[in-house]
C-alpha cells in the first residue's frame, strides 16, 4: 500500500462551484479552481475574502452549500474529516499538548491502525525529514515555535497523504525565521511530491513559494495564474495592490482610440495616456504605476509632456538598496488617494537626489501604467437557490 | 493556580491593616477546626476546651462502633455514586453547550443551573415523593441523585469553563488526522479536561459527604449516611465522639485536596 503511495505523488484537486452561504452572508461564492498534481497553490487574501472558509470547505470541517471537491477525480465534499486522508497543518499548529512530539507525530498513524514497530520507524524518519531527530521526548510547550510549526508538518505528513493543506502556517513566526522555512517547506513539498494548498495573507509568502497563486475577494477568485501572471499581469486593481506595492490612480476614461490609446482623466485634472483593450469612454478604471517604473526629475521645461506629473516631495524613506520618494500630486494638501510613490534604485554610492520640499516630475511610459477594472468582487451575486431569499 | 497570576508591587505587599485583616479573617475561619481537632483527643468524658489530656477514647468509640462505620460506608457508596453520576452527566452537557450552537442553548443552560436558585429542601421534598411513589425511598442510589441534582450546576459551569480552555482546533487537527469524532474525544479533549472532571468529581464527593438535608429525607434505615448519623447523634446528646467524626471528615478533606494537588503538579505538559 505506501510503496503505491511513493510513486503516485500528489494528486490534483479540482473545486468546481463551490458556495458556501450563512444566513444573511456569503463567505464563498461559486469558486471554480483547479490545481495540478504535486502543485504548490497559495490562496491569498485579506481577512473575511473567504480563503480559510475555502480550506476548511477542503479539509471538510466547513459543509459546503453546494459545490463539488474533487480529489483525484472523486468528489470528497460529503465525507467526513476523518475519511478524507489530507494533511493539514493549521494555524497556531494545534499540537496536541499532552502528548510528546513523537506522540503527535504518531497519532495518524495510531488512528491508521499501523503495527508498532513499523510507527516507531516511520515517525523517526518524518523527524529527521523535518530536522528533529532526538526531540521526539519533548513536549510541545518545551519547543520553539519553529520547531513546533515542524512538528505539525510532520504530523500531517507522516501517514503520506498526497494532499497538504496549510492555514497560515508561518503567521506566528517572526520574519526571519519564516522566510528560512518558506524555502525549506518548498524544498520538502517538491521531495515528497505532495499537492499543496496554502492560506496566506502575505503576498511576499505567496510570491516565494506558490507554482500557482489564487487572488481571493469577497468570496469571489479576482485572479488565478502563475505568480508573474499576477505580478506582472493583474487582472483587476485589487489584485494590482495586493501583489506588492503600487500606485493605483483611479480616474475615467475619457477617450479610447481605435488602436488601444487611452486617455484617462485623474480627479485632479490630470491626464494619463496608456495602452489597453477592452475599455470604453466613461468607464471607471485604475492604473497601476509601480513605484520602480517611475522616475523622478527636476521640473525643467515649461510644459508638462505626456504621462509626467509635476509634485512636490512630502517624503522620503531610506531604503538601503533604494530610496522611496512619497510625491504630492494634489492641488491640496497631500492626501494618499493623491501621493505617488516612487522607487529610485541607488546607483553606486550616490546619495538622495531630492529632499523633502523639493519640486519634481514624476515620469512613466505609456507602457508601464496597467489600465485594470476596480475589481471584481464589486459586482457580486447570490447563489442560484437562494436568490430569492436576499 | 495562582503562581502565574501577575500582580502589581502594591498588591503582591500589602501595607499592614491589608495584613492585619487577612490574618483575622484566617484565623476566623481556622478557629473551628483549630478548637475540634484537639478536642477529638481529650481525655474528658464531656466537651471542654482546652483537653485536659490526650485520649484515642473517641476515636475508639467512632471507629469501634458499628453504626458510625456503617454510615461511613453508606456516604461512601452515596458520595462516589454521585460524583460518578455529576461527571458524566456534567461532561456530556458541557459539550454541546460549549462546541455547538443550537437555539435552545440559553434555556437549557439555566433549566441546569436551576437547582443552585431552588432551596436543597425543596429539590428534597419533591425527589422524596417522586422516589417514594416508585419504591425507591431510603436507598442509596434515592441518595446519590439528589446530590448529583444539587451539584449538577457546579459541576457543569467547572466544565464548560474547562472545555472553553481546549481549543476546537485540536479536535479539527484529530479528525483530519484520522480520528472519529469519539477518538478525537477520548484521546484529546478527554485527557486535557481531565483536570475540570478530578475537579468536579471531587467537588461533588465532598459534598455529597456533608449534605445533610438529602439524605435526611431520601435515607432511612438502611441507607443512613454519615451527615445523619451525626444529626441524630447531636440531637440526642453532644459529646467529644463528634469531634473525632469531624476530625475524620476534615482529615479527609484535606488528604482528597492534597492528592488532587499533587496530580496535577505531576503532569509535565501543563
Amino acid at each position: 500500500m505506501s510503496h503505491i503511495k511513493d510513486v503516485t505523488g500528489g494528486t490534483p484537486i479540482v473545486l468546481e462551484s463551490l458556495w458556501k452561504t450563512y444566513a444573511n452572508f456569503v463567505a464563498v461564492s461559486g469558486i471554480d479552481l483547479s490545481v495540478g498534481a504535486g502543485r504548490f497553490c497559495t490562496v491569498l487574501g485579506p481577512s473575511g475574502s473567504g480563503k480559510t472558509t475555502t480550506l476548511m470547505m477542503i479539509a471538510g470541517f466547513v459543509a459546503p452549500t453546494r459545490g463539488r471537491i474533487l480529489v483525484s477525480g472523486r468528489d470528497i465534499a460529503a465525507l467526513p474529516p476523518q475519511k478524507r486522508n489530507l494533511g493539514v497543518v493549521f494555524q497556531n499548529y494545534a499540537l496536541f499538548p499532552h502528548l510528546t512530539v513523537f506522540d503527535n507525530v504518531a497519532f495518524p498513524l495510531i488512528m491508521r491502525r499501523v503495527p508498532q514497530a513499523e510507527i516507531a520507524q516511520r515517525v523517526e524518519r518524518m523527524l529527521e525529514t523535518v530536522e528533529l531527530a532526538g526531540l521526539g521526548g519533548r513536549y510541545p510547550r518545551e519547543l520553539s515555535g519553529g520547531q513546533q510549526q515542524r512538528v505539525a508538518l510532520a504530523r500531517a505528513l507522516v501517514f503520506e497523504p498526497r494532499v497538504l493543506l496549510m492555514d497560515e502556517p508561518l503567521g506566528a513566526l517572526d520574519k526571519k525565521l519564516r522566510s528560512s522555512l518558506q524555502i525549506e517547506l518548498k524544498a520538502l513539498q517538491r521531495r515528497l511530491d505532495v499537492t499543496v494548498i496554502y492560506v496566506t495573507h502575505d503576498q511576499e509568502e505567496a510570491l516565494t513559494m506558490a507554482d500557482q497563486i489564487v487572488v481571493m475577494q469577497g468570496g469571489r477568485i479576482e485572479q488565478n495564474g502563475t505568480p508573474e501572471d499576477l505580478y506582472d499581469r493583474p487582472a483587476t486593481a485589487f489584485v494590482a495592490g495586493f501583489m506588492g506595492d503600487t500606485n493605483l490612480v483611479r480616474g475615467v476614461v475619457m477617450a479610447a482610440d481605435k488602436d488601444g490609446t487611452l486617455r484617462i482623466d485623474h480627479p485632479t485634472g490630470r491626464r494619463i495616456i496608456a495602452r489597453a483593450s477592452g475599455f470604453q469612454a466613461g468607464d471607471h478604471v485604475a492604473a497601476s504605476l509601480r513605484p520602480e517604473c517611475l522616475s523622478i526629475e527636476s521640473p525643467d521645461g515649461p510644459e508638462e509632456p505626456e504621462n509626467a506629473w509635476d509634485g512636490r516631495i512630502a517624503a522620503v524613506t531610506y531604503l538601503g538598496d533604494a530610496i522611496r520618494y512619497h510625491v504630492a500630486v494634489g492641488e491640496n494638501r497631500p492626501t494618499l488617494a493623491e501621493t505617488l510613490v516612487v522607487k529610485a534604485a541607488r546607483r553606486g554610492t550616490e546619495h538622495r537626489r531630492f529632499s523633502e520640499g523639493d519640486a519634481v516630475r514624476v515620469r512613466w511610459s505609456r507602457s508601464d501604467a496597467r489600465v485594470l477594472p476596480p475589481t471584481r468582487a464589486d459586482a457580486r451575486i447570490l447563489p442560484p437557490m437562494q436568490a430569492g431569499g436576499h | 493556580m495562582g503562581s502565574d497570576v501577575m500582580g502589581s508591587d502594591a498588591l503582591l505587599n500589602p501595607g499592614l491593616p491589608v495584613r492585619v485583616f487577612a490574618w483575622i479573617m484566617l484565623a476566623f475561619l481556622m478557629a473551628p477546626v483549630l478548637i475540634i481537632i484537639p478536642v477529638s483527643f481529650s481525655s474528658a468524658q464531656y466537651l471542654s476546651f482546652p483537653p485536659p489530656g490526650f485520649s484515642l477514647q473517641w476515636y475508639e468509640r467512632f471507629l469501634g462502633n458499628k453504626d458510625w462505620l456503617a454510615a461511613i460506608w453508606v456516604s461512601i457508596q452515596v458520595a462516589t455514586l454521585s460524583a460518578v453520576l455529576t461527571v458524566i452527566i456534567a461532561t456530556l452537557a458541557a459539550i454541546p453547550l460549549v462546541r455547538s450552537d443550537f437555539s435552545r442553548k440559553t434555556l437549557i443552560y439555566g433549566l441546569l443551573l436551576a437547582p443552585m436558585i431552588v432551596p436543597v429542601i425543596i429539590t428534597a421534598i419533591a425527589l422524596y415523593f417522586i422516589f417514594a411513589r416508585i419504591g425507591m425511598g431510603g436507598t442509596v442510589i434515592a441518595i446519590a441523585i439528589g446530590h448529583t441534582i444539587v451539584v449538577m450546576p457546579i459541576a457543569v459551569v467547572v466544565l464548560s469553563a474547562t472545555l472553553q480552555g481546549v481549543d476546537s482546533r485540536l479536535e479539527n487537527a484529530a479528525m483530519s488526522l484520522g480520528a472519529s469524532r469519539f477518538q478525537a474525544f477520548r484521546r484529546v479533549t478527554l485527557p486535557l479536561i481531565a483536570p475540570g472532571i478530578i475537579s468536579a468529581g471531587l467537588f461533588a464527593f465532598l459534598t455529597s459527604f456533608d449534605e445533610l438535608v438529602i439524605p435526611l429525607f431520601l435515607g432511612g434505615p438502611n441507607a443512613q449516611t454519615l451527615a445523619v448519623r451525626i444529626w441524630n447523634s447531636v440531637m440526642l446528646e453532644i459529646e467529644p465522639t463528634i469531634a473525632a467524626v469531624s476530625t475524620f471528615l476534615i482529615a479527609l478533606t484535606v488528604l482528597i485536596m492534597v492528592a488532587a494537588n499533587l496530580l496535577k503538579k505531576a503532569r509535565r505538559w501543563a
